[in-house]
């Protein structure tokens, strides 16, 4: 008998901390084994504020933590010092899409030659379930008990849908992590991802579809079911920029 | 054959290798605890293993490591 399934060398032993059936652990999990086939010598990884605030203590290489929002900032001069490294940053929608908009817009426009792992669980999870720019309308927040409305709070925002009207980036796409098939559907996303920074041809963004069971209030089957029956919907998965082939 | 081998300290009883599982071989126990508090996942009958590791893809802990 031969191992078919082992956890990732990129993984340290360190156990996960997140909320049983929470996706990032799902999502380590990609990111690792996506880095295992590079066979990079080196690889540095950028953490972002947000539950996987301790994701330098996960990946078994060189980390950095960013203040909130920065990591495609600090991800930038780790690269740009250290061209022959795989870099990578990791970060949730509290992170990249509120308070890190502008850093995530101008990296992605710059076409810095990256990875983003965008963890879209419609949520503040680390705080305790706050609104996020991604919470969806009538979703129910600890900042919006009635349901998120677009006369007070506005509409949710597509991150990747406005990141692929820029020039800059190569390749751009929303997966999910709601069933075995999407998940492997992630898988390959997030392997093109890191390839395609291998290669140099610049910024790579997947966004993932995540559930947050704790700060939704459901148990992790049926977040995940409502993570593919109410989010999909608002956030249609597929690639929204691919320059590769656009070439063609 | 196939064999699914559990790190039992590491399972958080979430259930997503349950609904995976397309033979429904896998539970979780009513007895069996983990340190951290968890009844545990556990394979009812290995023989039905087909090793597809549908529930190692689906486990956000890296509990399950398949051979086949
Ligand atoms: C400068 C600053 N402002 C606010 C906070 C509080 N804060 C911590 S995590 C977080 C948002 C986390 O949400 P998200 O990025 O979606 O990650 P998740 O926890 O859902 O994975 C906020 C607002 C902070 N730590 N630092
Ligand atoms: S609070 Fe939500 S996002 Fe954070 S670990 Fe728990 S389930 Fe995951």
């Amino acid at each position: 008998m031969k191992k078919v399934f082992e956890k990732p060398k990129m993984l340290t032993d360190v156990p996960f901390h997140y909320c049983p059936g929470c996706s990032h652990g799902i999502v380590h999990r990609m990111v690792a084994s996506a880095i295992d086939k590079l066979n990079a010598e080196k690889v540095i990884g950028v953490a972002p504020v947000g539950c996987a605030v301790f994701a330098y203590d996960y990946f078994n290489c060189d980390m950095q933590e960013a203040a909130h929002g920065r990591a495609p900032a600090v991800a930038t001069g780790i690269k740009r010092t250290n061209p022959d490294a795989i870099v990578f940053a990791y970060q949730g929608d509290g992170d990249l899409a509120s308070i890190g908009m502008a850093e995530i817009v101008h990296a992605a426009a710059r076409s810095e030659n990256i990875t983003v792992i965008f963890i879209n669980n419609a949520i503040y999870g680390m705080t305790g379930g706050q609104m996020a720019p991604t919470t969806m309308i009538g979703q129910k927040a600890t900042t919006c008990q009635q349901g998120r409305s677009v006369e007070l709070n506005g509409y949710p925002i597509h991150v990747s849908e406005m990141l692929a009207q820029l020039q800059g980036p190569c390749y751009i796409e929303r997966v999910s992590t709601h069933d075995v098939k999407h998940v492997k559907q992630a898988e390959k996303a997030i392997d093109r991802a890191f390839r395609n920074q291998a290669e140099g041809k610049g910024f790579s963004l997947v966004e993932v579809l995540s559930s947050c069971p704790t700060n939704w209030g459901k148990n992790p089957l049926d977040a995940m079911k409502w993570v593919e029956e109410e989010m999909c919907k608002i956030y249609p998965l597929g690639v929204f920029k691919d320059t590769a082939k656009e070439e063609k | 054959m196939a064999k699914v081998t559990m790190n039992k300290a590491l399972c958080k009883s979430c259930g997503l290798c349950v609904t995976a599982c397309p033979k429904q071989i896998i539970k979780i126990s009513t007895t069996d605890m983990n340190n951290k508090g968890y009844f545990v996942a556990e394979v009812i009958d290995m023989e039905k293993c087909i090793g597809c590791a549908f529930c190692a893809t689906m486990c956000p802990d890296c509990v399950i490591e398949v051979e086949k």
